[in-house]
């Protein structure tokens, strides 16, 4: 497969809007309007906004959690709906979700290897044997022991919950991976180390990763181009080491003014 | 976090003796236990019991009293045996409430699971329903429903089990409500779940405890219902025994031969307190809320060790010193420290940071300044905290307390959390100052008013009656900055306060902060895990690591010369603007050998 992992055009999506029973108009809120888009493969394209500019509604509509009002997106040059047509697992297998609060996306009930076996089981159809021995490449991939398979999600660390949900996201066999500030939650030598993990695993499996997050900082070390995003609309798109040195949008000027930097003399 | 070199404890078993335990550690939850086990006992070894036929009536020995020959509690009225009729009877009700429980669970679970998983329309459809039968009052209702079906015991069963249905519903549904939309069930529709199967084997779990406890509370009443419906003659016909039954046969002896009544009576007594008081123990032990001690009030002040050390003040002048503080955590007999020897000094006009990763005793520290950390089960070991020259810690509860707000205040990370959500923000900066300055109520407002305005609150005036939620999270945090100044205290702890902010905003606070410390000169006390943040504001920084603090000095030393390895290592992982993919680069040389995790 050849072309963008991900084409985005005029993405738009409206919340509550239309009529009550009795006819009044319901309060609207317009959280995504008019997104372009392209992620190329192998590409990292970073999505920053502050909250409440929309990057989360679009990264859910990206991987199918809500259904865009209006606008289309390619996913793998495949079109969005009709994949959805096509049952979620067809969705699943193309595009990953990676979420911000990784001890909130693991069942506090369930086992890792129950979280792993899902998408195994699922989305790839594996028996029960080859599932096993993909456990623990995953593992191994996320620089996690063995015996992780045997324990609940509250036993881990946010670092090293954030290593299972990520491996839980590979176990499909996507290439392409939505991350929502996945590092935010993290304390900064732990977040260190998983942008070092995601950056091995791109140049590992070949990933494409929509990076969305609002640390600056950390947007510039793993991306290659980056949107900004402010009040639903991308004002600005241009490669990490423009934007940040050369920022045009009055919007990403005061965004790069206002990051707190160390001084050093 | 060093918890994944550690061997993996088999975790399972362990957490099910632990519920087990602290279901026998509550004495009257034990008591229910053993007495339902010896009633349960009792019936189900009726049959091989030598118990006379509790249907074989014996005219002659009618009503004899307790303990005749041959018939331990008496006869009835038609010299049926009492004790072989009571266990027969407690058989059938303890039967027919089980299974009224379960059916009622059953349904109402299954309705409740699936309207608050779908919600909108469905939800609004299924729970309308449930409001209806609720309309009715129950014991009306299942009267209704046994005379539209007739007299029986399996009618009555199902009476009971509709009437409670509701309480099922609800309390699942708001339950489920909450797991809905939940990350990790998102994730599993990710992982190519469907509906059905995300219902079953990702929400339901997580409900089940709700489930049981529901189940335990309610079983004790439906038993009480099904002997009322009995004890009407609606349930169990004669001549079967059924506790409510034998009650209602029982009635016209009442005078003559009050025994064959108050018999059944004890027994429904004892049934359901048991299965109450169990039921309220196995509460206590699934309900997470219960099982974290949020029912247990913290004292005002945290307990402080009687014999702790002081160490005498090290640092005249500082307006706050702490030294060599020890704070703890009681966990069952021991105390599972979370602060050790801890010494920071702020002068007057002083900006110091304290900065350490999540758990590292930051925020346990700042707490313990002012006695803040909830006791139990915080309890402060050892050390002092003196303000100017006055240790906190000696101080009486009265006396600490008028000082909290007036000489020292605090800022905290999330505004909404700390701000009332029913109190307009201008009678809550209001009462900041009433608490400690006796002034009329028209002063008091002015002074809010211009307290506001200080901290750039826009038409102070018009905007303090305002409502928390009609501010965005930036003014929120300004309004906490306004009450922490109602009373021109010394020094002002921050905790956090621009964690929760977005970054153009974050600027914008950490400047008023910063003018404002600088016209009043206060000392601030200001915790951060960012290193950038403590860069451009802080004039000395304290990194704190698991509980103790490694490195202090002058903010621009420690950033260009740190000494102690952890703070090297932090400084180095903050990823900077203009580094681009070089920071990647940098810490990969920090983290070599794949001993990432491990070093943490």
């Amino acid at each position: 497969m050849t072309g963008a992992a991900i084409q985005v055009r005029d993405l738009s999506k409206t919340f509550g809007g239309g009529r009550g029973v009795f006819g009044k108009a319901k309060h609207e809120i317009r959280a995504v309007k008019a997104v372009s888009l392209d992620v190329a493969r192998g590409e990292t394209l970073a999505v920053v906004g502050e909250s409440g500019s929309g990057k989360s509604t679009l990264a859910r509509m990206l991987v199918g959690l809500e259904e865009p009002t209006s606008g289309s997106m390619l996913i793998a040059g495949r079109d969005a709906a009709a994949l959805r047509r096509s049952g979620p697992r067809a969705f699943g297998k193309t595009i990953q979700y990676v979420f911000q609060d990784p001890v909130a996306s693991l069942n506090p009930r369930k086992t890792i290897r129950e979280i792993l076996e899902t998408p195994l089981k699922l989305l790839c159809g594996y028996e029960a044997p080859r599932r096993r021995v993909r456990m623990q490449e995953l593992l191994h991939a996320v620089q996690m022991p063995e015996d992780t398979l045997l324990r609940y999600p509250h036993e881990f660390s946010g670092g090293q919950a954030q290593r299972i949900a990520i491996a839980r996201a590979l176990a499909t066999e996507a290439e392409i991976i939505v991350l929502d500030e996945p590092v935010s939650a993290l304390d900064v030598s732990i977040q260190a180390q998983v942008l070092l993990l995601l950056r091995d695993l791109k140049q590992r499996f070949g990933l494409s990763y929509l990076f969305i997050s609002h640390d600056l900082a950390v947007v510039e070390a793993i991306s290659d181009r980056v949107a900004v995003m402010y009040l639903g609309e991308v004002v600005e798109t241009a490669s990490a080491a423009r934007l940040f040195t050369d920022p045009e949008h009055v919007y990403t000027r005061q965004l790069v003014a206002s990051a707190p930097r160390i001084k050093k003399e | 976090m060093s918890a994944l070199v550690a061997s993996p404890a088999p975790r399972r078993g362990s957490v099910r003796t632990t519920s087990w335990k602290l279901l026998l550690n509550n004495r009257l939850a034990t008591a229910g236990l053993a007495l339902l086990g010896l009633i349960l006992l009792l019936i189900v070894l009726a049959p091989v019991l030598p118990l006379p036929d509790p249907d074989a009536t014996a005219p002659v020995d009618r009503l004899k009293p307790v303990l005749t020959a041959g018939h331990l509690l008496g006869t009835d009225q038609l010299g049926r045996d009492i004790l072989s009729r009571l266990l027969w009877g407690t058989r059938v009700s303890i039967a027919v409430g089980f299974a009224a429980t379960l059916i009622a669970a059953g349904i109402g679970s299954a309705i409740g699971i699936v309207a608050g998983y779908a919600g909108g329309r469905t939800d609004n459809a299924m729970m309308r329903g449930i409001d209806m039968l609720m309309a009715f009052p129950y014991i009306l209702l299942a009267l209704a429903i046994v005379a539209a079906l007739g007299p029986g015991l399996m009618n009555a069963l199902y009476a009971i089990a509709l009437v409670n249905i509701p309480f099922f519903a609800r309390n699942v549904r708001g339950v489920t409500l909450g797991y809905a939309h939940r990350e990790f069930v998102d994730a599993a529709r990710l992982s190519g779940k469907g509906h059905l199967s995300i219902i079953l084997t990702e929400v339901l779990p997580n409900v089940m405890p709700v489930i049981v406890i529901t189940m335990s509370t309610t079983a004790g009443w439906m038993i009480l219902e099904t002997a009322g419906l009995s004890f009407l003659g609606l349930g169990a016909q004669p001549p079967q025994a059924d506790l409510g039954s034998m009650l209602g046969e029982g009635r016209a002896q009442l005078f003559t031969a009050p025994h064959v009544s108050i018999v059944p009576g004890v027994m429904i007594f004892l049934v359901v307190i048991s299965l109450n008081l169990l039921g309220d123990g196995i509460r206590d032990v699934l309900d997470p809320r219960l099982r974290s001690g949020a029912l247990v009030r913290p004292g005002p002040v945290t307990e402080v060790a009687p014999d702790r050390t002081a160490p005498a003040n090290t640092a005249e002048g500082a307006s706050l010193s702490i030294e060599k503080l020890e704070t703890g955590f009681r966990r069952g007999k021991e105390i599972v420290p979370a602060v050790r020897d801890a010494s920071l000094h702020v002068k007057p006009g002083e900006c110091l940071g304290l900065i350490g990763e999540s758990g590292s005793g930051k925020s346990v520290t700042a707490l313990s300044v002012m006695g803040l950390v909830a006791s139990p089960p915080g309890v402060i070991r050892n050390g002092a905290v003196y303000l100017g020259n006055d240790d906190v810690l000696s101080m009486s509860e009265t006396r600490l307390i008028a000082n909290r707000g007036s000489r020292v205040a605090y800022v905290f990370q999330d505004p909404l959390t700390t701000l009332h959500p029913m109190y307009p923000i201008g009678r809550q900066v209001e009462e900041a100052i009433a608490a400690h300055q006796p002034v009329r109520a028209a002063e008091r407002r002015e002074k809010a008013v211009a307290l506001l305005e200080k901290v750039g609150i826009p038409d102070a005036r018009e905007r303090s009656v305002h409502y928390p939620h009609q501010l965005s999270g930036g003014q929120r945090q300004r309004v906490g900055i306004a009450m922490a100044l109602a009373n021109d205290p010394e020094i002002i702890i921050a905790d956090e306060p621009t964690t929760a902010l977005d970054v153009t905003v974050q600027a914008r606070i950490l400047e008023l902060l910063r003018d404002l410390q600088r016209e009043r000169s206060m000392a601030l006390l200001f915790i951060t895990h960012d290193f950038g943040i403590v860069s451009e504001f802080c004039d000395r920084v304290a990194v704190m690591k698991d509980g103790e603090i490694v490195e202090t000095g002058e903010t621009r030393e420690v950033l260009d010369n740190p000494q102690h390895a952890y703070t090297k290592r932090l400084i180095a992982c903050v990823p900077e603007l203009g580094t681009g993919e070089r920071f990647l680069d940098r810490v990969a040389g920090l983290f070599a050998g794949g001993k990432a995790e491990v070093a943490q």
